[in-house]
């Protein structure tokens, strides 16, 4: 309704609030955030309202005090991998520079409710590994003991802690009988529309410009400069674009003349039709590549390794439907009846060592939030808090500033598996 | 699934294959510096189109392929043996 600007955009969620909507027919609620228009010149534009471009608007606006900041989107916010992801948070890496980064923004996760007063249905309810050899307990001890170290919790559960805490798995599989799992307790689910909403809402009330249906078509430069960019909905000049459109990444640096060191390839999410409470734990398998936790729904969310060949194609193919199916097999086979709901993909900037990139460009102005693998969702307020010091203040934040795009021809690659540039085999 | 027509051994499934990337650049020459060495290994051009590229048939003849295959719509337009040279087809056309 109408009335949705003047009552709305200060108007905070609360149990009061709710209480009083309920009893005047649910009349009163604003448009959570503003449908903006675009204007002729921001300071800062960002291309991209995916979970990190939306969470770097409200940063820059919040923490850094730049509010003149436009959100380019092609389509409606939420609809790419910000909603297409299996919703898991957690900071169990085994690189020093990554448990820092994802510890970072695992704290950021813990404070987020609050501070955008919105749900997100943040639940901590833990992230178990399981293991099947010897060497890979010693693998993930190792990895364990790095994260404590550093301040991160890690759990070792034995055999049957693993049992009770995941009653479903089969332990003794004919296969791959599991020894024991990795445990980080804080780590966990989030629900990830509400985290574009969140931020969208947050960022709009603090000032920024969230336009959807604008397509970016072209980067406009004067020498090494950014001066603006073209898009569906007329010119906009900038001295500052921001790129966070992973799976995308490429197309729109080429723009900007840059060749990345990324490939685009899909991965696939399945839910299954909801059930009862069976499993209040991520849980992923060691002797193949699967996660699946329960939404608060009840439907089953899995996962697996992407399809293998570059691809720009939103859908999944069969052969790797078949593989993460036969991996939950494996290790739930209590779930062979029940059926799957929907299953779709995503498209993900693979970067050449399998973890991201927040860094400056060789065009002035233009900087990079990309190449997030697979591992984009739970890095959004990181990632969002790092991008905007970057704009702001010119130089890295310090626990992002190992993510640079520099590193691949310096050598300094972050390669979490050292499986080296094969960006199909992370 | 793909549908892979091997040089060797004929129409074949995808999962018969293993995918080994972007065969598009060739090897710098040994003493070509480090910036054409870092290009090589690093950088991808990573269209979305018509791309050249290594498949492996590791369940049938053990050797490498190539491909021109479309990265969105998935169509395979050309095959050839490792030392064939295979030519991309216009940007934007077809697939």
């Amino acid at each position: 309704m109408a009335a949705g600007r003047t009552r709305g955009s200060t108007g905070r969620y609360s149990a009061l609030r709710l209480a009083w909507e309920a009893l005047t027919g649910h009349t009163g609620w604003p448009q959570a955030w503003r449908k903006a228009v675009p204007k002729p010149r921001y300071q800062v534009v960002i291309v991209g309202g995916g979970g990190h471009g939306l969470a770097t608007a409200y940063y820059l606006a919040t923490e850094f005090g730049i509010r003149e900041v436009a959100v380019l989107e092609r389509g409606p916010i939420g609809l790419g991998n910000v909603g297409r992801n299996t919703t898991i948070i957690r900071s169990n890496y085994f690189q020093p520079d990554n448990v820092r980064f994802y510890e970072f923004s695992l704290k950021l996760w813990e404070g987020l409710e609050h501070a955008l007063n919105f749900n997100a249905m943040v639940s901590q309810r833990g992230t178990l590994n399981l293991f099947h050899t010897e060497a890979q307990r010693d693998l993930f001890t190792r990895r364990a003991n790095g994260m404590q170290l550093q301040g991160v919790d890690a759990v070792a559960l034995s055999r049957a802690e693993v049992k009770a805490r995941a009653p479903l798995v089969d332990l003794d599989n004919g296969r791959y009988p599991v020894l024991g799992g990795f445990l980080q307790p804080r780590g966990g689910t989030v629900r990830h529309d509400a985290v574009a909403w969140g931020y969208a809402r947050a960022a709009s009330a603090a000032g920024v410009d969230i336009i959807e249906h604008c397509a970016v078509t072209g980067i406009r430069r004067d020498g090494r400069r950014v001066t603006g960019v073209e898009t569906t909905r007329g010119l906009i000049a900038t001295d500052t674009v921001c790129l966070c459109v992973a799976g995308h990444s490429s197309q729109l640096a080429e723009m900007a003349g840059l060749t990345l060191p990324i490939e685009t390839h899909v991965l696939q999410a399945f839910v299954s039709e909801a059930i009862k409470p069976v499993l209040d734990v991520v849980l992923t398998y060691g002797a193949g590549h699967f996660y699946v936790s329960q939404s608060d729904k009840g439907g089953l969310v899995f996962g697996g390794a992407i399809d293998g060949y570059n691809s720009y194609a939103q859908r999944g193919t069969l052969p790797m439907a078949e593989e993460v199916a036969g991996a939950a097999m494996t290790l739930l086979p209590g779930l062979a009846r029940l059926r799957v709901l929907r299953q779709w993909g995503g498209v993900m900037d693979m970067s050449m060592d399998g973890s991201p990139i927040i860094s400056k460009t060789p065009v002035d102005g233009l900087i990079l939030n990309g190449g997030w693998c697979y591992g984009g969702f739970k890095a959004i307020p990181a990632g969002g808090m790092t991008t905007a010091h970057l704009i702001a203040r010119g130089e890295p934040h310090p626990v992002a500033a190992h993510l640079d795009l520099g590193r691949f021809a310096s050598g300094r690659t972050i390669d979490e598996r050292g499986i080296g540039p094969y960006p199909y085999l992370h | 699934m793909l549908r892979i027509p091997c040089p060797w051994c004929g129409e074949r499934d995808e999962i018969e294959f293993r995918y080994r990337g972007d065969a598009s650049k060739p090897r710098p020459a040994a003493d070509a510096g480090l910036e054409a060495f870092s290009t090589y290994t690093y950088a991808r051009e990573n269209r979305c189109g018509w791309h050249l590229e290594w498949w492996l048939h590791v369940a049938g003849c053990r050797k490498l392929i190539k491909l021109v295959r479309h990265t969105l719509t998935h169509e395979i337009r050309a095959v050839g043996r490792a030392g064939d040279s295979l030519t991309l087809p216009p940007e934007g056309s077809g697939g």
